[in-house]
């Protein structure tokens, strides 16, 4: 069981931040994000593109901000659970949350601080009727372990890097037959993987189906065949044990819908006062929360998460004063 | 001159909706739907970098040819037709009165 002061859900800038502003307070932090990595949608959708209003940053690069909040954050010594999605809250004898992930983690913790922006990164799923009984019995979104598909038939479908780097590294002497399959002829991926894909393709290693898409999914129990649309209109069947869609990731806001806070359009309402849910222990701070006057910015959800520390350590020592200190007096003292 | 347009959105229900559109502010189709609180995403907030905002242009308007990253990004989309965009692409000009857009289906 892990146990600290503010469990934060989403390690984003705003949940970073979080943590400098609750060390500040000598408050400890945890952070749990459903991506592998720290710093959200700037690490998993933008890390290259130049943000321009971040006070005294004219310009500074998403992914740059993450390792600046990173550093900032690391004398306070956060916690990572990463790869892993919040699943369940429940209350204990003590009054402490305890979260428990999607892989059985189990966190303790007085505070909970929801940062979790646009909710979980999932797997994209195709719109192929009747998918979900197929998942995990030959439809996989992800590939964990490339040994489960050798001696396989595997369909791969997508036209980014992973789709090319996965149907190569499956081609080379792991799965009995590799099909990639994408809708149109022109590939997204690195150009050096584009060309060993057309090259094993040539050489017969990779079925290669380009202007096509998997409209069907067929098999009793397991999968057993796709069904093939082309852009011309024919149809083609491909008998398979498995098929990877990868077509990226979207957000979802996930389990939290069941966590009885009060939402509105996908978004969890908040007090401006302090950023305080329904939920007497529970903040949200940043994109996730809404209030009369709200702006999705990330410098909004640093303020949020300021004001939210405070109220959070008076509930933590209802009977200690607080005083701010400004940094420039006491510098930072970590933990 | 008035700087306002109008164009039709088709939700997802088959419903028109004619939004009087501003071409002054910079806008784009997929921020007009948001404004309008039709049921259109935009992730990553126009970035063309999601494909939370696919749609299909219906009418014959002539807009500009789609960038690489906009191709690319509707590899990550479904349902995509010759008459796909993002709609965070699709930046409100004067000459784009009478546009008619719908809004593609998305996925689970």
């Amino acid at each position: 069981m892990i146990q600290t002061d503010i469990l934060i859900i989403g390690a984003g800038p705003c949940g970073l931040f979080t943590v400098f502003e609750a060390g500040l307070l000598k408050l400890h932090c945890h952070l749990i994000d459903a991506l592998p990595q720290a710093g959200g949608q700037c690490s998993e959708i933008y890390p290259k593109k130049p943000i321009y209003d971040i006070p005294a940053y004219p310009t500074i690069l998403a992914g740059e901000l993450v390792d600046k909040l990173m550093e900032q954050a690391e004398p306070f010594k956060p916690g990572f659970t990463l790869g892993e999605r919040a699943e369940e809250i429940e209350k204990d004898e003590e009054g402490q949350f305890i979260l428990t992930t999607n892989r059985g983690t189990k966190h303790r913790a007085p505070i909970i601080a929801i940062a979790g922006g646009l909710g979980c990164f999932e797997p994209r799923k195709p719109p192929v009727p009747g998918l979900d009984q197929f998942e995990d019995h030959g439809v996989e979104y992800i590939i964990k372990d490339p040994e489960f598909y050798r001696g396989k038939k595997v369909v791969i479908s997508g036209g980014g890097d992973s789709a090319l780097d996965w149907s190569i590294f499956l081609a080379d002497g792991v799965a009995s037959e590799v099909t990639l399959i994408h809708r149109r002829k022109e590939f997204r991926g690195h150009l050096d993987s584009v060309q060993k894909v057309m090259d094993l393709a040539s050489a017969g290693k990779i079925r290669l189906l380009t202007d096509s898409e998997v409209v069907e999914a067929h098999g009793s129990g397991s999968l057993d065949s796709l069904k093939v649309k082309h852009k011309e209109g024919s149809l083609q069947t491909i008998e398979t044990d498995h098929w990877v869609p990868l077509f990226g990731l979207s957000p979802k806001l996930g389990p939290m819908a069941d966590w009885k806070l009060n939402i509105t359009k996908n978004a969890v309402e908040v007090d401006t006062f302090d950023y305080s849910t329904n939920i007497p222990g529970i903040y949200a701070i940043g994109d996730i929360n809404t209030y009369p006057g709200k702006l999705k910015l990330i410098l909004c959800g640093f303020h949020e998460a300021t004001l939210m520390v405070q109220s959070a350590f008076k509930r933590i020592y209802p009977d200690k004063n607080l005083v701010l200190k400004y940094t420039t007096v006491n510098g930072i003292n970590g933990f | 001159m008035d700087h306002t347009i109008n164009v039709t959105v088709i939700d997802r229900e088959g419903e028109a909706h004619t939004l009087e559109a501003p071409t002054d502010m910079g806008m784009n189709m997929m921020e007009l739907c948001k404004s309008a609180e039709l049921p259109v995403e935009g992730t990553c907030g126009g970035m063309a970098m999601c494909a939370s905002c696919h749609m299909y242009v219906d009418s014959d308007h002539d807009l500009p040819a789609k960038s690489d990253d906009e191709e690319d990004m509707l590899d990550e989309a479904f349902f995509v037709e010759d008459t796909s965009r993002l709609g965070c692409q699709i930046h409100l000009a004067d000459d784009l009165d009478g546009l008619e857009v719908r809004l593609a289906p998305v996925g689970k």
